[in-house]
């Protein structure tokens, strides 16, 4: 267990980049003890945004700190905050051993530490192969072997799942979760809301630089679409819209935001329709998710 | 400590030093041989004909052994360059922030590094120069100058050259982040445009007092000697700066360029 926990406050923290605002006045926390996943397309800011909280990119205005505390003010920065970030950071002719020393003798980190983190990612059997060689998969382990140098209290992950297959995103799940259960404060950024989606406790999503959602996936969840149809598809939409929920009658059935299946089922019991189909749509998180950023290509 | 003992980690890491230093120790010592051979068996010849450059016995040794810096400054520039540019380039400005976020202190520790390297690479040099060159200019029935404590001064003000070589390499890195244009920087300068500039400036007293503060000018008044500076160009009247001098001036263009890289490209935003 982490002992007291380490709080991410972000506080109307503002990019600008000439006449773009690449980040606009981002207000939120990122709680102990939870997968916080920070979600929105490519380009909507989130690097951005680590980096400011990270002091690789000063802001425009507000502020990015760790219990108060700004980044470059922290006495230990790599024993407080393990950080990866995009997979290329690496000089392609160190080996994967060296690239840790380096970063470990910054730090005033014992070489114990790379061997150990080299162990956790699964890179021992590599690890004196220069960088260069390395598969996508490979350089984002190395990332959070660096990441977790100095057995931080708190992870900032930048796409971690980006190049994993299958089997390395469920393992990263896995060591996210734990991660967090041992009250470790955990802040993963994704723009594929359904690669992170089994192990986020709580989501901010952003788009164009703003922040449009910040909650839990159940929040999320609750204005999901729900798909029903029934010989009297117009009278079944009539109805579901006096209720004031969104709906769009389709070839395929009436399709309902702002409704649950079990009000749609009574409220065509009571109104005497039968119907042929009451379903909840399995893909409207990802749907709820792409119109919520704009319904930008994710 | 943490800084200086992270970037000694870096640059022993990877090859580039090493094949640099074969290159360099390759290189001055064909030179200082060559020179060595050349001067040490011509020398009787020379002094009969009076249209020839006259090299005085004296000072044959101290042109040998300074091939070191005279044809081996460039090494240490590069390397010095190269391990700055080269964070820009593999983005490791990232991971080395992080770990360090107050950059002054990563580039002060950088430059420490580095000049070390460089007085490394000086020793080598001068191994390679004095190693070949001395046995050489003995064969030929020269003195070699070794039992002159003059001779050790130049070796080791040479050291200190390389050492502040490699000092202007790292700033010159700093303010010129982009690998290939601060190489082609480096190697236009040194191996073209300064050398005419020189030659160019010892026509005049005027030009020659303002091209003995040229960068490459001031080493060779550091170490006290050169293969540049008693070929025979000289047809001024103007004195080469004091070592101390020189010194100073090589100091002064590594703390210009550095202070300009560190006000400009070090405080950039790392994305």
């Amino acid at each position: 267990m982490v002992s007291g926990g380490t709080t991410i406050e972000f506080r109307g923290i503002t990019k600008t980049f000439g006449a773009v605002r690449a980040v606009d006045d981002l207000t939120f926390s990122v709680q102990p003890g939870q997968v916080t996943g920070f979600l929105g397309p490519n380009g909507a800011g989130k690097t951005t945004t680590l980096r400011m909280l990270l002091g690789l990119v000063r802001p425009t205005s507000g502020s990015a700190t760790f219990g108060g505390v700004a980044y470059a003010q922290l006495p230990d920065p790599l024993r407080t905050v393990g950080t990866a970030l995009e997979a290329s950071s690496f000089h392609p002719g160190r080996s994967a051993r060296n690239h840790l020393r380096v970063y470990a003798a910054a730090a005033g980190l014992p070489s114990s530490r790379v061997e150990f983190v080299l162990g956790v990612v699964g890179l021992l059997p590599y690890a004196d192969r220069r960088v260069g060689g390395y598969s996508l998969g490979m350089r984002q382990r190395l990332g959070l072997a660096s990441a977790l140098l100095g057995d931080p209290a708190v992870l900032v992950l930048d796409e971690p799942t980006n190049g994993l297959d299958p089997e390395g995103i469920r393992w990263m799940r896995g060591f996210l979760r734990d991660r967090a259960a041992e009250g470790r404060t955990v802040l993963v950024s994704s723009h594929v809301l359904s690669e992170v989606q089994q192990s986020v406790d709580r989501v901010v999503i952003i788009s164009r630089g703003r922040a449009v959602y910040e909650g839990d996936l159940d929040g999320l969840e609750a204005s999901a679409t729900v798909r029903a149809d029934s010989a009297e598809r117009a009278r079944l939409a009539s109805a579901i819209a006096l209720t004031g929920a969104a709906v769009t009658t389709t070839d395929a059935g009436v399709i309902a935001t702002g409704i649950t299946t079990e009000e749609v089922g009574r409220l065509a019991l009571d109104a005497g329709i039968a119907l042929t189909l009451l379903t909840e749509e399995r893909a409207g998180l990802e749907d709820v998710f792409l119109e919520l950023v704009g319904g930008e290509a994710a | 400590m943490r800084a200086i003992a992270s970037e000694a980690r870096k640059l022993l890491s990877v090859r580039l030093w090493w094949i640099l230093l074969i290159i360099l120790v390759a290189y001055v010592g064909f030179t200082a041989a060559l020179l060595a051979g050349l001067f040490g068996a011509l020398g009787d010849q020379l002094a009969s004909s009076p249209g020839a450059p006259q090299l005085p016995v004296e000072t044959l040794p101290p042109i040998v052994y300074s091939t070191a810096t005279a044809v081996g400054y460039v090494f240490p520039l590069i390397l010095g360059a190269l391990a700055v540019t080269s964070e820009f380039r593999y983005q490791t400005l990232t991971p080395t922030f992080l770990a360090q976020p107050r950059r002054g202190v990563v580039l002060a520790a950088k430059g420490l590094v580095l000049a070390l390297a460089g007085a490394v690479f000086g020793i080598a040099g001068l191994a390679a120069s004095v190693g070949l060159g001395a046995p050489l200019l003995a064969l030929t029935g020269n003195a070699t100058g070794l039992d002159d404590p003059d001779t050790w001064l130049l070796l080791a003000r040479a050291v200190l050259a390389m050492a502040l070589w490699a000092l202007i390499g790292v700033g010159l890195g700093t303010l010129i982040p982009n690998q290939v244009g601060s190489i082609v920087v480096v190697l236009a300068f040194t191996q073209f445009v300064e050398p005419i500039l020189r030659f160019g400036a010892s026509i005049w007293d005027w030009t020659a007092e303002v091209g003995k503060f040229l960068p490459g000018a001031a080493s060779d008044a550091l170490v006290g000697s050169s293969i540049f500076t008693s070929s025979g160009t000289g047809t001024t009247a103007v004195q080469s700066l004091e070592w101390w001098q020189g010194g100073l001036v090589l100091l002064g263009y590594g703390a210009i360029v550095t202070v300009a890289g560190l006000a400009t490209t070090w405080r950039r935003d790392v994305t």
